[in-house]
């Protein structure tokens, strides 16, 4: 088995797409960098002050003034109201939240990538593992070998999550790297809040405690590392049953682009939390942002990820053992 | 002298969609023999031969590669077997000595000495560590043999291996299945839509349209089963009528009578003709083209 999975990755690293996705990550980090150095310095310009407190007293006062607008859904003011109770806990508590740094620029860049970003590069991985040995005929040679099918298919899985892998490692080191260069590379003991609850309008703040970044910043990436895992588990279920590479993509990315915009319309259609684009944002739940539709827990969501990556893989698997190849 | 079996096909059948595509073949294939797999585009051996390899699932009738069942059996069944199916296609971005090692680590106890031996032996050696992406199509097809003698196999199945070939790559591709036959003694399956290829390197030969085996023979006796008699004589019409009474008249225009070719009796149809005052001035055996043949057995229908 180890030879056959080291054949798969011999062909995922010869096709250099490991190497695309680094200098992806690399240009992204690179570009937000710059955009959140920019907007620090704005900030700092327009406060006249680069003092936390006062951007987060002036948030607050913001986030006070936009809830004053008469012309506003009752979902956003619900969203707002939360939020503003979360910053007043910070100031009040003497914590600043978005503390300047590396390690802060990192926890920030996974909770924006977990939904779209890093599950799409993991389609760059995913999406062509069968579906381009099909189209160009090399299955047919992997097929004739004394070697039983399930094994074959399971050594690409096993390759694929090992890419996942290296592309989560990829993301934190490159997103560390690159923004302490600019920001600094202190912060890993900062003390961050996690534990909010959403109770319909009220945010429960009994289970609020606090933890060190590193600490949160390893949950993140774990959940951002399961993410991926199922999203690149359905994509290779996609490109079991597709011939096409880019229909396997075509199809993924539209599932996650309307994850992304459903998460923003869905909050009365309840049903809609049992699809697995709607629940990928894991990282929601330990920052204490609102869920897409009321009741849907951390828990809930890992269960619902869980139970379409496994149909997913036996999708795959039972297709691939089963079919004439042509 | 009998040989031993390598292959033996059983009754095989595939339906697909409730269309039968495969309507029950048998034959087999012997040590040491070049075996040859005739039929028109659409004729059903790309599906056969995927069969063979366990790429199609047959929907009944066996397959036995040296006695292991290939789907009870399928690793031990398919070690004996190497094979191209359609275009030798490879990984483009790897060299030709990575893409032989990639699948030598799918066969176990095949190392770098096996590889070199196969690269050698279709004479790849001096381009093996290049790109499979800047071989030409013939040294691809080298490439391809390679990969299908890896593994040391008894039976060798080549789908269509002239395809795509200049006139010295074929002739060269022809000696080299004979040499693979007769000095390794593999026995080798090679489909063909071309009756001249076929003709040159065959032993025996399956001839096959629309999913039916037609007649599996030596290529000698299937053409001496369809020879001819050409007969010139004159008049042509008393002689007719003297032939018809001995046999069959197959054919007959003004100058000519087509009858079978039966050399024990032909002295005495002649003497016949001749007691009757026909003047024989022509009496001539003609074996038939595989493509006469052909023709005779699918009842018109055409290979290109």
């Amino acid at each position: 088995m180890s030879k056959l999975v080291y054949n798969e990755m011999l062909k995922i690293v010869r096709k250099k797409r490991l190497w695309v996705i680094a200098a992806i990550i690399a240009v992204l980090v690179a570009l937000f960098t710059y955009a959140q150095y920019r907007e620090t310095e704005e900030l700092r310009k327009r406060l006249g002050t680069t003092d936390w407190r006062t951007q987060l007293q002036q948030q607050i006062v913001d986030l006070q003034n936009r809830l004053q607008s008469p012309s506003m859904s009752e979902e956003w003011r619900k969203y707002l109201q939360i939020r503003l109770k979360q910053q007043q806990y910070y100031l009040e508590h003497n914590i600043n939240p978005s503390a300047p740094g590396a390690p802060t620029f990192m926890r920030t860049f996974i909770e924006n990538a977990i939904d779209l970003f890093l599950p799409l590069l993991v389609m760059v991985v995913a999406a062509d593992l069968v579906s381009s040995e099909a189209s160009a005929g090399t299955i047919k040679l992997l097929l004739v070998r004394p070697v039983k099918r399930w094994k074959i298919l399971l050594s690409k899985y096993i390759a694929l999550l090992l890419s996942v892998s290296l592309i989560m490692l990829m993301a934190a080191v490159l997103s560390y790297a690159i923004s302490g260069l600019v920001f600094g590379y202190g912060g890993f003991r900062l003390p961050l809040l996690t534990g909010f609850v959403q109770q319909g309008e009220d945010l429960n703040t009994a289970n609020v405690h606090m933890i060190p970044q590193w600490k949160y910043i390893l949950i993140e990436l774990g959940l951002a590392a399961f993410v991926s895992v199922v999203v690149g588990t359905l994509t290779f279920m996609f490109s079991v049953l597709l011939r096409s590479t880019a229909a396997v993509m075509g199809i993924m990315l539209a599932a996650l682009i309307s994850g992304a915009i459903l998460s923003n319309m869905v909050s009365s259609w309840h049903s809609a939390k049992y699809l697995f684009m709607v629940n990928l944002r894991l990282t929601d739940y330990i920052k204490g942002a609102a869920p897409p539709i009321e009741g849907m827990t951390l828990g809930f969501s890992m269960a619902v990820l869980a139970v379409w990556g496994l149909a997913g893989l036996l999708v795959a698997f039972f297709v691939f053992m089963q079919r004439d190849v042509y | 002298m009998t040989k031993q079996v390598t292959l033996a096909v059983k009754e095989l059948r595939k339906t697909i969609r409730g269309k039968e595509i495969i309507k029950g073949i048998s034959f087999e294939l012997h040590e040491g023999e070049v075996f040859g797999f005739l039929g028109p585009n659409g004729a059903g051996k790309t599906t056969t031969i995927r069969m063979l390899v366990g790429l199609i699932r047959p929907t009944s009738g066996t397959v036995a590669i040296c006695g292991y069942d290939l789907h009870r059996q399928f690793t031990d069944a398919i070690r004996q077997i190497g094979c191209i199916v359609e275009n030798p296609e490879m990984y483009p971005y790897l060299t030709g000595w990575e893409n032989l090692e990639h699948f030598a680590r799918m066969m176990p106890g095949i190392g770098a000495d096996r590889i070199m031996e196969v690269a050698k032996l279709v004479g790849l050696e001096q381009r093996i560590h290049d790109r499979v992406g800047t071989y030409s199509l013939g040294m691809r097809q080298r490439l391809g043999i390679a990969q299908a003698l890896l593994g040391k196999p008894k039976v060798l199945i080549l789908d269509e291996p002239t395809n795509g070939l200049d006139p010295a790559g074929i002739r060269e591709m022809r000696a080299f299945i004979r040499f693979l036959a007769e000095t390794e003694g593999l026995s080798v399956l090679v489909s063909s839509h071309l009756l001249s290829e076929i003709q040159l390197m065959c032993d025996r030969v399956a001839i096959m349209a629309k999913g039916r085996l037609l007649a599996v023979d030596t290529v000698e006796r299937l053409l001496n089963q369809q020879a001819r008699v050409v007969w010139k004589a004159a008049p042509t019409d008393r002689a007719r009528a003297l032939l018809a009474a001995e046999t069959e008249v197959l054919r007959a225009d003004e100058e000519t009578i087509v009858t079978p070719y039966e050399p024990s009796r032909l002295a005495a149809w002649n003497a016949k003709l001749v007691q009757a005052g026909v003047s024989v001035s022509e009496i001539e055996p003609r074996l038939p083209t595989l493509e006469d043949l052909f023709i005779e057995l699918t009842g018109g229908e055409t290979i290109e």
